[in-house]
């Protein structure tokens, strides 16, 4: 019988316990993040898909030597680049210049391989994660394209 | 003869348009403050701090297929949720707000009340069996075991507090209570020196009345899918939620009437309805603060509580006070 009112009085303390608990975090701060309203900003080592890096100039510092598309394990990498003409010291000099860069998201796997391969410290991975769609065409980034829209 | 016929159509219209109110708002109000004790905002999109979602969620269920399962018993179907809201709508009407606000005073409104709130767990009784569902069945059975052994001490208690009053008609028992705060039913007399306990009894009988959390296991969305109304859909989900949210202001101003003194103001201020508003409104907030505090009981921890704890400290309640009465 002693038990029966130990325990109808302990029962009933923890739940006032409880209470008091739900109670005090009713006038607490929301602590929650309005997701389309409010976004937080991305860790450093966060992952998103590669970006290139620009120049003083804002030029991609990118060489076009090809070393992430031959490191890339899933292939994901398409590099294109043309030779032109410069004026360097009153010489012209043949100067290779990236004409395309083509990531297909739909493959990567964001292993890193490329930015790791990297000699130049062209490439970066971007803070982007706002990336659903249901159209596959999305996921084919043109970096060259997103580089100089950046500039704007 | 004709007056009180136009009395009681208007009085009728009154309870339906207050309980959807009420049902749709408090839905708000419940959602908000889940919100609030888990620290995120709630609904707070549609129209300022969230104000619109109840009648856009209505006319959203309202626009929606009525969907009957195959092999469902579709009257019992059909009757079931109208079944669930008519009772509680129907209680409004005996129910008095203030000394000239109520539709229909009657000598045993009381009596009315709990026979009317016993009409609920039939119609749960009904959507479980209708539905041709396994997860509703099994739902329904719960929450009838529930439902009829949690009357029990709520009618004992009510009976207590009907003796030291001597009358089942809810007006009589507010007047008898009227004049200061301490005159209430809630704090202990000579005659029901226990009467704190039997208003937590009380209360606790309520929250199971109603198929609330931490008493849900009519609905017990973690192992019954959504319990006896797992089938429902647009407004016979709808009338289920408003007949809930209904009953919860019904069990609310009952325990109002039989222990707070009704609207009786506390120190003699401004008197008039709002303290009744006032008092109900404090007790759902109480309601839904539990809810949101507490995880569902097993269906044994729940029967045990009633049969090993609420019954007889209720019956010993009753006990005391009529020796009481018949000692003083």
């Amino acid at each position: 019988m002693g038990g029966y009112f130990s325990d109808i009085f302990n029962g009933s303390k923890s739940l006032l316990i409880g209470m008091g608990i739900t109670f005090r975090e009713f006038f607490k701060p929301i602590v929650t993040v309005q997701y389309p309203y409010q976004t937080i900003k991305m860790s450093a080592r966060f992952r998103g898909h590669i970006e290139l890096i620009a120049d003083e100039e804002g030029k991609p510092k990118c060489v076009s030597c090809g070393m992430c598309e031959r490191a890339c394990p899933s292939g994901c990498i398409t590099l294109g680049s043309v030779s032109v003409e410069i004026e360097v010291d009153g010489k012209m000099k043949k100067k290779k210049v990236l004409s395309k860069y083509d990531l297909d998201f739909t493959k990567c796997s964001l292993c890193g391989q490329c930015v790791e391969n990297c000699n130049f410290g062209a490439i970066e991975f971007s803070k982007e994660y706002n990336l659903a769609s249901s159209n596959k065409e999305d996921f084919h980034f043109n970096l060259l394209k997103r580089l100089e829209e950046r500039n704007v | 003869m004709s007056l009180t016929v136009l009395n009681v159509i208007v009085a009728v219209v009154i309870a339906i348009g207050f309980a959807a109110l009420n049902a749709a708002y408090l839905v708000w109000a419940e959602r908000r403050g889940a919100a609030r004790i888990q620290r995120r905002p709630g609904p707070n999109i549609n129209g300022p701090f969230g104000l619109l979602q109840p009648p856009l969620d209505g006319i959203k269920l309202m626009t929606k297929q009525i969907m009957i399962p195959g092999g469902a018993d579709k009257i019992l179907f059909m009757v079931a949720p109208v079944l669930a809201m008519a009772p509680a709508i129907l209680s409004f009407v005996t129910i008095p707000f203030s000394e000239t606000i109520v539709a229909h005073n009657m000598d045993i409104g009381l009596l009315m009340i709990f026979a009317f709130a016993s009409m609920g767990a039939l119609a749960v009784l009904f959507a479980g069996w209708g539905s041709r569902n396994k997860y509703s069945v099994m739902a329904s059975v719960r929450a009838v075991s529930q439902n009829v052994s949690y009357e029990i001490p709520m009618l004992i208690t009510a009976i207590t507090v009907v003796m030291i009053t001597g009358s089942m008609d809810l007006k009589v028992i507010t007047n008898a209570q009227a004049g200061g705060f301490w005159h209430w039913n809630i704090f202990p007399s000579l005659h029901s020196p226990l009467m704190p306990l039997s208003f937590i009894l009380f209360f606790i009988c309520s929250l199971a009345e109603t198929n609330r959390a931490p008493f849900d296991l009519g609905e017990a969305e973690s192992e019954l899918v959504a319990g006896f109304h797992t089938e429902y859909g647009s407004m016979g989900f709808g009338l289920f939620f408003m007949g809930e949210y209904a009953n919860i202001v019904i069990g609310a101003s009952l325990t109002t009437i039989l222990f707070l003194g009704g609207w009786d103001c506390p120190f003699g201020l401004f008197p008039g309805v709002w303290w009744f508003l006032l008092k109900i409104y404090l007790l759902i907030a109480t309601f839904i603060w539990i809810r949101w505090t507490f995880p569902r009981t097993t269906i044994y921890g729940l029967l045990n509580l009633s049969w090993k704890i609420l019954i007889p400290l209720s019956l010993f309640n009753l006990l005391l006070t009529a020796g009481l009465l018949k000692v003083f």
